[in-house]
């Protein structure tokens, strides 16, 4: 029978052990209160992370709301000096030129989905890096685009100009998030469709497209809030238009772009109206965004 | 429609979108590159911008879309980072997706809604408050001098750093939360604190990802053209302290194109082609970051 | 109501030798560790209770059972890694020499200094070198001298047996080391702090069979060192490393309750209870 006695300072794996030990005791608070003063600091920038949404809604909504009258919707702007100016050919302006990116971009981003979807080859590769760099560039470089392409062709600003520059910036949203979606569906779906002798574009109309639905909504409605919120594709096509303008081959008024006039005003009154376009804007924008938001939350609950 | 018309079409809209893309990175540059011709290089270093004569140095913009954007990065980064940190581990776990929701969110605010705010809002906050309190307590640095106006590069880049912050914020929660739950449990095993486990681990861990998320908030960050232009109080001198107006390249050219012609036009145009080809570099770089990160699955070890 | 022929039954379905169904070994006779009445619960719901078995020095104690019966969960209660889930909850006590491991005054960094733990699929530091890896709990408790820490790396990748095969690439990453180095690796990381029990998560179920066999050995050497508890659904590990086995069964509330702890060669040859015996005689598992 062996005794299990050990003379501990004989034993050098028992006099690191105790070595070691007496360390981290004696190191044990100190370690506790980095690990506190660590966690707070994060948890510091996590609140200075959220305070300033709730300062730019805050003081949008509280200097916004009280501009938001009749004669603000009803209203073209008028000139420095002159009351009862109002948004309303901004306004306009802003849907038509939206409207019409809206109306060519998405079935251009879908059918561009489609083709990033449904291919591997160099020629997507090439695509999907186009997209890329589109979305990571400068939008002021995409409106000296607009600016070179349309204006200085045509001869003239308008509002065609202003939805090309805007429906540039909502390509590649549209088509990222269509390929996203597209691929999402499951292959049994398409197969099932080509088994049964369907040609590829009914398996797409019929079959992918309405499955890929939600995603396809998410990603316009993104596309949508990112492109009508930007102000710098603007600043070089459209010219802006002081009086209501609704065709788009002339230069035209849009909300951004009146913000941006009326800021450095010193009227009162434009500031005030400047606020309200802020709100507006910013209102369209944010229910977009969370708009999607919920789309692809309840998508992705759907999918479990 | 037969299959090959299908996908003939599809190829055109994968056709027309490379083309696009080619035709925005010619115009630019075919349009940026006369200056050359006119003025040599000697324009990209000389500080003298004065267009009546003829003096055309775009040296001050250049260092200012830099100095805004590094304002921006310096804050971004430990902020960025410890928000995603709080985001990912430390945040009570019920708060985690509304508060991420809340930081993602400040992205989807307008720029301009931004300019507003920061013009308005913060400008005579800084104004009164933090610009004397900076230069009272740091003006040792010799970086606050000048007179306290609000307006100027500090609140450009503080107003920069808040635009870009829901970026690094976002991919950065996303690296850190893809560190294998293994390894933090493996070192929790031995002993280490929370912030010891966050510091050695799980940072180290994503810090492919997290490099690549800085370089997208600094890609974002040098082109922003309306909110800066609205608060960096457009000076075309080089700055000498933090509280000095100065000018970016974006800044310089909303502000001069409207009547901009000529030489200073062309100049203008190169300004652009200077800022599309930092904003496509930069971005690159982000995307080779943020890619392999995605590829090698957030470092994963390969069991035998 | 067994007899040596049943004995022989079992060894021959198991295709072991007789010396190896009964391992030789010096018992050690001081309890390391002692659970009392040990329950854990999520939510409410018991995944494992009332379990009380100790764990004595020098020896390999193992857990056994089939899937589900709560061994895991059992073992990580141990070394307080059920503290981040605000949904468990652990009650009864574990003795750690004086100490009560489960009571909240005691602090869980420095017991899992005492109490190391070895994981189920390797998990080295895939941002540190060899050497770091095998420093990092040292590191984490606080030392800080490089004689320490350089004499604790050498003993434990030695003890682990990965000193050789090492030694001239400490300095390279630990991915580069296939699944049951790492597997060694990170029981020297375990072992260089010094801990006075070694938890073991079912630790070779991820590697290959040479890979794992050169671990059991490594087991056995050691249980000198430090007290292993190990978690294993392999019957033949068991029998093969343990000197004691706690067998862990579920019930019908499925929750995990000890069946039965004996000395490994009682229970796998003539167990005190029936369930026992059908778990060992592989009628169920």
């Amino acid at each position: 029978m062996t005794t299990l006695s050990f003379d501990s300072s004989a034993d050098p794996i028992l006099s690191r052990r105790a070595e070691i030990q007496r360390i981290a005791s004696a190191s044990v608070k100190r370690r506790k209160v980095y690990s506190k003063v660590g966690i707070g600091f994060c948890l510091v920038c996590l609140v200075i992370a959220c305070i300033p949404l709730l300062a730019i809604i805050g003081y949008t909504i509280a200097k916004g709301l009280p501009a938001w009258t009749t004669t603000f919707f009803t209203q073209p702007t008028k000139p420095e000096g002159i009351p009862g100016g109002g948004l309303y050919n901004a306004i306009i302006g802003s849907l038509i030129i939206d409207a019409i990116a809206i109306a060519v971009t998405v079935p251009f981003g879908i059918l561009g989905g489609l083709f990033l979807a449904e291919s591997d080859g160099r020629i997507a590769g090439a695509v999907r890096f186009a997209a890329d760099i589109l979305t990571g560039v400068p939008s002021i470089t995409i409106g000296i685009f607009g600016y070179i392409i349309w204006v200085k062709n045509v001869g003239s600003y308008s509002g065609y100009a202003g939805a090309f520059a805007i429906g540039i910036i909502m390509v590649p949203v549209i088509m990222r998030a269509a390929e996203t979606a597209i691929r999402g569906v499951p292959t049994t779906l398409s197969e099932a469709g080509l088994s049964l002798g369907a040609r590829k574009l009914t398996i797409a109309r019929r079959v992918i497209l309405p499955a890929a639905l939600p995603g396809l909504i998410t990603g316009v409605l993104l596309a949508v809030a990112r492109g009508a919120g930007e102000t710098a594709p603007l600043l070089f096509t459209i010219f802006g238009n002081q009086f209501i303008q609704t065709n788009p081959a002339k230069p035209m008024e849009a909300l951004p772009l009146a913000i941006y006039n009326y800021s450095s005003q010193p009227y009162n009154d434009l500031i005030q109206i400047a606020w309200g376009g802020a709100l507006l804007l910013m209102a369209v924008i944010l229910v977009l965004n969370v708009g999607s938001r919920l789309i692809s939350a309840r998508l992705r609950r759907e999918q479990r | 429609m037969s299959d090959r018309v299908y996908k003939v079409v599809l190829g055109a809209v994968a056709a027309i979108f490379a083309a696009l893309l080619i035709a925005f990175v010619v115009a630019i540059a075919t349009q940026g590159v006369p200056a050359f011709s006119k003025l040599g290089f000697s324009f990209l270093w000389s500080s003298n911008w004065d267009p009546t004569h003829n003096h055309f140095g775009i040296l001050a913009f250049l260092v200012g879309t830099l100095e805004t954007t590094a304002i921006a990065v310096i804050l971004t980064v430990p902020i960025g980072l410890g928000t995603a940190l709080a985001l990912a581990y430390l945040a009570p776990r019920r708060l985690r997706a509304p508060l991420g929701t809340a930081v993602e969110l400040l992205a989807a605010v307008p720029s301009i809604v931004y300019g507003l705010w920061g013009l308005l809002v913060v400008a005579p906050f800084f104004r009164s408050q933090i610009e004397p309190g900076l230069s009272s307590v740091f003006g040792w640095t010799g970086l606050f001098g000048g007179a306290n106006q609000g307006v100027g590069l500090l609140l450009a880049g503080v107003i920069l750093f808040i635009m870009v912050l829901p970026t690094m914020v976002a991919i950065s929660r996303d690296v850190l939360a893809a560190v294998p739950s293994d390894q933090v449990e493996g070192a929790m095993a031995l002993g280490a604190t929370r912030w010891q486990l966050l510091r050695k681990v799980v940072v180290p861990g994503a810090r492919v990802g997290v490099l690549g998320a800085f370089t997208l908030a600094t890609g974002r960050a040098l082109g922003e053209t309306v909110a800066v232009a609205l608060v960096i109080g457009n000076s075309a001198h080089l700055a000498t302290s933090l509280k000095s107006n100065a000018g970016t390249i974006p800044s310089l050219i909303v502000s001069s194109f409207g009547e901009a012609t000529g030489t200073e036009l062309n100049v203008l145009f190169t300004a652009g082609l200077v800022l599309l080809i930092m904003g496509i570099a930069v971005n690159a770089l982000a995307r080779v970051f943020v890619r392999t990160v995605k590829r090698s699955g957030a470092a994963s070890v390969a069991v035998a | 109501m067994t007899d040596r022929s049943s004995t022989n039954n079992i060894t021959q379905t198991l295709g072991l030798t007789t010396e190896e169904v009964f391992v030789a070994h010096e018992p050690g006779t001081s309890k390391v560790m002692r659970l009392e009445d040990v329950s854990v619960a999520f939510n409410g719901r018991p995944a494992v209770r009332g379990v009380t078995f100790d764990a004595y020095e020098k020896e390999v104690t193992a857990l056994i059972g089939p899937s589900g019966s709560g061994k895991t969960t059992l073992l990580r209660a141990l070394n307080r890694m059920h503290d981040t889930q605000r949904s468990a909850k652990v009650t009864g006590r574990i003795m750690l020499g004086d100490t009560d491991v489960n009571d909240r005054s005691t602090d869980p960094t420095l017991l899992r200094s005492r109490v190391g733990m070895v994981f189920q699929r390797p998990n080295p530091f895939p941002t540190m070198s060899i050497y770091e890896n095998s420093v990092a709990g040292l590191r984490f408790n606080g030392v800080r001298k490089k004689s320490l820490l350089d004499e604790a790396a050498e003993s434990s990748l030695v003890a682990a047996a990965l000193w050789d095969s090492v030694r001239d690439r400490l300095k390279v990453s630990a991915s580069t080391l296939s699944g049951g180095e790492q597997q060694r690796l990170c029981i020297a990381r375990a072992l260089a702090v010094e801990p006075e029990v070694l938890l073991m998560d079912e630790p070779t179920s991820a590697l290959d069979p040479i890979a794992t066999k050169r671990i059991e050995e490594l087991i056995g050497e050691l249980k000198d060192r430090v007290t292993i508890i190990i978690v294993t659904h392999n019957m033949q590990q068991a029998m093969r490393v343990s000197d004691r086995c706690a067998f862990l069964l579920m019930a019908e509330d499925r929750s995990g309750e000890l069946i039965e702890f004996a000395a490994t060669s009682k229970l796998f040859s003539e167990p005190d209870d029936p369930r026992t015996l059908d778990y060992v005689n592989g009628r169920f598992g």
